[in-house]
């Protein structure tokens, strides 16, 4: 089975190949079923695969495919490397992958634009497979740039409208301020490593930089710019709550499941860096925590439901660099599954929502929808449940809760990071049910077109019960102390070293962690179900609050202040090209002479002659001057 | 025979310069122009006749034969073109030939 990985990838490749070549010349039902085919084969092989790794988790597959190119000493390989990390990543990839591209065959049915977005979607996939499944940093950088392409298609699939293709940039011109420091990070590691090759910069990087080198520092932060561009951290998180101008599908799959966290899978992946550059790990968990309070503050005030969605995404990212921060690399890679799972279903339920209401993004406009579309309704609410870490019975519970207890009792992690992850959870709580009330209860207020098919139900329902019953396989020590994650991510990452003596308290936190959850959704129904009253008074009192928060901290405004605005003024004075004037300069100078001189010849042979006296009568005149 | 100063000869040979130099200038008809070619010519050639004798050389007679060979070629050469603008133009105007201006 192991010769067929190099199929996993190839597989989306050859579809997304097959819809490009044949485009508009396939039905819609052949372009989705190899669409989706083919990201289903991938997944199948994926989880098979996936099996050889339950048995036994240290075991590494390694394909080399060709080698790719030989320059100088850098001779990166065709090679694709599989171990357990990268196995959690192909299977959420290729699996959820699949679920929506299910459910996409049906929500993009009378979009004219099918074939085209199965072809993106498909090329995705096989990006962000190569980007998980490289063996040199060389092959993840293509990866790298491939889902930034695709997620740059999507987000302007709908190009006619003038503002998806701005939110399109948007994202695209970010992520490039991160991936330019990731390039020069990639330089920076050649030189000091003279490899690109992941496991031996891994082997090496205790031997060739110290402990707290300067080197070493720089490297991890340069790599922690890629990964904050990528996975919208502060501050480069502004271009992702304009990325929900794409489909809902390609939200759920690009901005919410996979591409986002391919930062924190580089984390992962070169983590012997960031041991090493201790002040670099801190300041991913400062980033995380900080992002993860920013945006949670901003999805309590917006109004479009996919807008909650992506602040609640940067939040949960935020979550996964704080664990990434405090060493508790196993936790981050868990909540990333889970949180793929549940983030997927959120968005998936929110396009259906959406499509049903007539392409109405806004909430408030929203209502009752529990009775009409009661499967949505269901799934939506274990997502929220999740999301919002319900205690107990929620996959996202047992995910955060590691969290939550390793920001504390991890070595590096301190009561800030606790206090930060703890208030995220209460916040989260309150605007996740704050967009399930506003969504499904109360009265209707915008009617439902058509009910939904079977191909949206199916994924909803499917990652419906991962979300639920996905956390079972982590528990925390005061309940039932079960670790298969952690075993199975033991060969890949160093364990989470807690601080000596804290243990015990571990019940204190999680009982914390679940009575401020419950406040939360408690407040929640409290402002939003009963007395909305008080919420309208609460939202006047507190209107700058609100805007700020609605703005997402006014970081758009701040960088169109301190970057836009200047460059576009910049540009503005410089439009002629200041450095074009010399040339210019010379061009008009010739031009001048040749002026002169062309009106010499006019014809008249009296002027020639003229001309040829003066000219014997000036050499004349030198030669007897300087005699 | 009282030899005539050489400053004389040269001065001469100025004055019939400038004068053929002035009249290629101002006249308009081109036969005249060639012909004040031709003395600009000759007052040439009688500076070196002039410069010869004063220092008792013949290399001065010499370059006169030169220069009377020269002129000689010189006026069938013009005479030819003369004659093509004429057949062109119908007239004997200098400045009629003025096509080739920048």
């Amino acid at each position: 089975m192991e010769d067929f990985l190099w199929l996993v990838p190839a597989l989306p490749l050859a579809g997304a190949l097959i819809l490009i070549v044949a485009s508009g010349k396939l039905s819609k039902s052949v372009s989705g079923f190899i669409g989706a085919g083919s990201v289903g084969l991938s997944a199948v092989i994926s989880i098979i695969l996936g099996f050889r790794f339950l048995e036994d988790s240290t075991i590494v597959i390694k394909q080399h495919l060709w080698s790719w190119f030989d320059v100088a000493d850098l001779a990166p390989d065709f090679a694709l490397h599989l171990d357990a990390l990268s196995m959690v990543f192909i299977f959420v990839i290729t699996f959820v992958g699949f679920l929506i591209h299910l459910y996409s065959i049906e929500f993009m049915h009378d979009d004219e634009g099918f074939t085209r977005f199965f072809a993106y979607l498909n090329l995705f996939v096989c990006s962000m497979l190569i980007l998980v499944l490289a063996d040199n940093l060389v092959l993840m950088y293509l990866g790298w740039e491939g889902v930034g392409l695709c997620s740059y298609l999507l987000i302007g699939f709908w190009y006619k409208e003038e503002k998806n293709g701005y939110a399109a940039r948007k994202a695209f011109i970010i992520t490039r301020v991160g991936d330019t420091a990731m390039a020069i990070g990639l330089f920076m590691l050649f030189q000091t490593f003279g490899t690109l090759t992941i496991q031996e910069i891994l082997n090496q990087a205790p031997q060739a930089l110290p402990m707290d080198s300067e080197t070493g520092t720089i490297i991890a932060f340069l790599l922690l710019g890629g990964a904050v561009g990528k996975s919208a951290q502060l501050p480069l998180q502004t271009w992702l709550p304009d990325a929900m101008a794409g489909p809902s599908p390609v939200s759920a799959l690009i901005h919410a499941a996979t591409m986002v966290t391919a930062g924190v899978y580089l984390i992962t992946r070169t983590y012997a860096i960031f041991e090493l550059a201790p002040l670099a790990q801190q300041w991913v968990g400062i980033i995380g925590a900080t992002t993860l309070l920013i945006a949670g503050f901003s999805a309590l005030t917006q109004n479009d439901l996919k807008r909650v969605l992506a602040y609640s995404t940067i939040s949960q990212i935020g979550y996964m660099f704080l664990a990434l921060g405090v060493g508790a690399y196993s936790a981050a890679i868990f909540h990333f599954m889970i949180h793929a799972f549940f983030k997927a279903l959120l968005f998936l339920g929110a396009g259906a929502v959406i499509m049903v209401l007539h392409h109405e993004h806004d909430m408030f406009k929203m209502g009752g929808l529990q009775k009409k579309l009661p499967v949505i309704f269901w799934t939506f609410l274990i997502g929220s449940g999740s999301l919002a870490a319900l205690p107990f019975i929620t996959a996202g519970f047992y995910s955060k809760d590691q969290i939550l207890w390793l920001s504390l009792a991890g070595e590096k992690g301190n009561i800030w990071f606790f206090l930060a992850a703890l208030t995220g959870a209460f916040v989260t709580a309150i605007y996740t049910f704050r967009m399930v009330f506003l969504t499904f209860y109360g009265e209707e207020k915008t009617h439902v077109s058509h009910p939904v098919g079977s191909l949206i139900s199916i994924p909803l329902i499917v990652l419906g019960v991962l979300s639920l019953i996905g956390g079972f396989i982590e528990l925390p020590h005061t309940l039932g102390h079960l670790q298969l994650f952690t075993d199975y991510m033991a060969p890949v990452v160093p364990a989470n070293v807690l601080t000596s003596g804290i243990e015990s308290s571990e019940w204190l936190i999680q009982l914390s962690a679940t009575a401020l959850c419950i406040l939360g959704v408690g407040i929640a129904y409290f402002f939003y179900m009963k007395r909305s009253d008080i919420r309208a008074e609460l939202k006047r009192s507190m209107i700058v609050t609100n805007r700020f928060w609605y703005s997402g901290w006014g970081f758009d405004q701040l960088y169109d202040l301190i970057f836009v605005r200047p460059y576009v003024f910049i540009s503005t004075i410089n439009k002629n090209d200041i450095v074009d004037a010399f040339y210019a300069g010379i061009v008009s100078v010739s031009n001048f002479f040749h002026d002169a001189f062309a009106r010499t010849q006019n014809g008249v042979m009296r002027w020639y002659i003229m001309g040829i006296v003066v000219g014997a009568i000036f050499v004349l005149s030198i030669g007897l001057l300087f005699n | 025979m009282k030899a005539i100063p050489v400053e004389a000869g040269l001065i001469l040979a100025g004055v019939l310069f400038m004068l053929g130099l002035i009249s290629v200038l101002i006249r308009r008809n081109i036969i005249f122009m060639l012909i004040s070619v031709e003395i600009m010519l000759n007052a040439a050639g009688l500076a070196f006749i002039v410069a010869g004798a004063r220092w008792g050389q013949p290399d001065g007679q010499v370059m006169f034969i030169f220069i009377l060979t020269m002129a000689a070629a010189e006026v069938s050469v013009g005479l030819a073109l003369i004659l093509q603008l004429y057949h062109q133009l119908q007239t004997l105007d200098g400045d009629a030939a003025n096509k080739m201006k920048g």
